[in-house]
């Protein structure tokens, strides 16, 4: 079910997110400024400064303290959330890997922007990709209403004492974080009610149980460590999907590790992640009235990878094409990688390079065959 | 690499909780002085418990409550800084 037009307020996606985070009420949010993240966190000091917000927000140096500060909170025992973007999370990359290794349940938004250089502001998924394979969760919105569902959702995904995993809820910087949509909210007491008490194995704090924590690891434990961590991971997939069935009974939507739009005999179809999926769904909608055989498959959990969904979603399909919204230059684009890898032989496009517009007529090409590899450069060869 | 967990032993993250700590009783290195209190002469003021290097000075509240001989290494420190001379070194084993 979509959002409910007359219930919903007039809100960019990061508004949503502020109305998220204010209503989850975290401990901790230790943040640092950056474009396009920045509507995220003044909103949600100006909640505090309206007394609407409780936290305690700490304006730290850089990113790297940021996630280094939310790390200890969340040890200690407070529900911590963070924003960031870009640069921002290529400076906290390193404590991104140690807060997924410390199991540190930190919530925290991405406005994707791309990595410079040169430097640029607008979006892309570099960033995300940057740290792929940190161990942290990456959901992916496809729309302000969506950031703000899966805000609601991460707190108790991240916290869930079989996972304990940073979630990071990526909204495409601009298109997602600056643009008003109709959100529809949940009331705050529910929304207070469906995320809980914050509660963790160990807290740091908790000094008549003392603990060492993110101790040292050679040879003899390291390798068993990484393996738990994986398999906390991997098996935060089901608890994504039974948490997202809970917030449905209290918004009507549903959130789920991927999202097909008439795939039902689909010969050929699209795979993106985020919000090139409104697009993709108009164009998919456009040739169907045309009697053409296409759909949509959208990827919202990055990681973990739902590669037996995409497996299955795709089984009946014949051209299966894959959208990146990020280069590995020298290589393989990373969800035409991976979709491959979970589903067989894939087409494979990269797009929207530093917030480069990707327009219907892109896409209609992308279907017929006739765009070149790089969508949307100029001069770029097109397949014979 | 016997004694050593699998992984789905081990708690999240590695964290090591007490028991699973290896708790050395380092009071073995010892240099042959151990300290002893009279406790008609000690006033409480716990500069002892405040200059431990080992953490080796029980309390009981705010209240002196002796030495803990299992990590006490013999410095003499206590009794250095003493100031009513409550605390004196002897053998141990005396």
């Amino acid at each position: 079910m979509a959002t409910d037009l007359a219930r919903a307020r007039l809100l960019t996606g990061g508004e949503a997110m502020v109305e998220a985070m204010r209503q989850i009420d975290p401990d901790v949010v230790p943040v640092y400024p950056i474009t396009p993240q920045t509507p995220i966190i003044q909103g949600y000091a100006k909640a505090i400064a309206d007394g609407r917000a409780h936290g305690e927000m700490i304006n730290v140096e850089s990113e790297h303290s940021a996630m280094s500060a939310a790390i200890a909170a969340a040890a200690a025992g407070a529900r911590t959330m963070t924003a960031t973007s870009s640069q921002g999370l290529a400076l906290m990359a390193e404590v991104v890997y140690i807060a997924a290794s410390m199991r540190a349940p930190v919530v925290m938004a991405l406005g994707n922007r791309a990595l410079s250089g040169p430097i640029n502001i607008h979006c892309d998924h570099s960033d995300s990709m940057l740290i792929r394979d940190s161990g942290a969760i990456q959901l992916f919105a496809e729309s302000a209403q969506e950031a703000y569902d899966l805000t609601v959702l991460a707190p108790r995904l991240a916290e869930h004492p079989d996972v304990l995993l940073p979630v990071i809820v990526c909204v495409d910087g601009f298109t997602i974080t600056h643009s008003a949509e109709p959100v529809e909210l949940v009331a705050d007491e529910q929304v207070r009610a469906f995320v809980g008490e914050y509660r963790i194995p160990h807290p740091l704090l908790d000094i008549a149980n003392p603990t060492t924590q993110g101790p040292f690891a050679m040879p003899d434990y390291y390798y068993e460590l990484r393996r738990q961590q994986a398999a906390a991971i991997e098996g935060s997939l089901a608890w994504f999907e039974e948490i997202a069935a809970e917030l449905q009974e209290l918004t009507g939507r549903r959130c789920g590790a991927v999202e097909t739009y008439r795939l039902d005999g689909a010969k050929r179809a699209l795979v993106c992640l985020g919000s090139t999926a409104g697009t993709a769904k108009d164009v998919v909608d456009e040739l169907r009235d045309a009697g053409e055989e296409v759909g949509l498959l959208r990827i919202c959990s990055y990681r973990p990878f739902p590669a037996d969904e995409i497996r299955t979603a795709l089984a009946d399909v014949d051209d299966a094409i894959v959208l990146d919204r990020a280069d590995s230059p020298g290589g393989g684009p990373p969800l035409a990688v991976e979709v491959g890898y979970a589903a067989g032989p894939v087409r494979s496009h990269v797009y929207g390079l530093g917030g480069r517009d990707l327009h219907p007529a892109d896409l209609r090409d992308v279907f017929a065959g006739t765009a070149g590899h790089y969508v949307g450069l100029r001069s770029e060869p097109c397949p014979a | 690499m016997g004694g050593l967990k699998p992984w789905t032993a081990l708690e999240p993250g590695g964290v090591v909780v007490r028991d699973d700590a290896v708790q050395p009783v380092t009071g073995g290195w010892r240099t042959g002085l151990r300290p002893e209190a009279d406790l008609s002469l000690c006033v409480d003021c716990l500069l002892c418990w405040l200059y431990c290097p080992d953490s080796a000075v029980k309390l009981d509240g705010a209240a002196f409550a002796g030495f803990d001989l299992d990590h006490c290494k013999g410095c003499e420190l206590c009794a250095a800084v003493c100031p009513t001379g409550s605390i004196r070194m002897v053998r141990d084993g005396d």
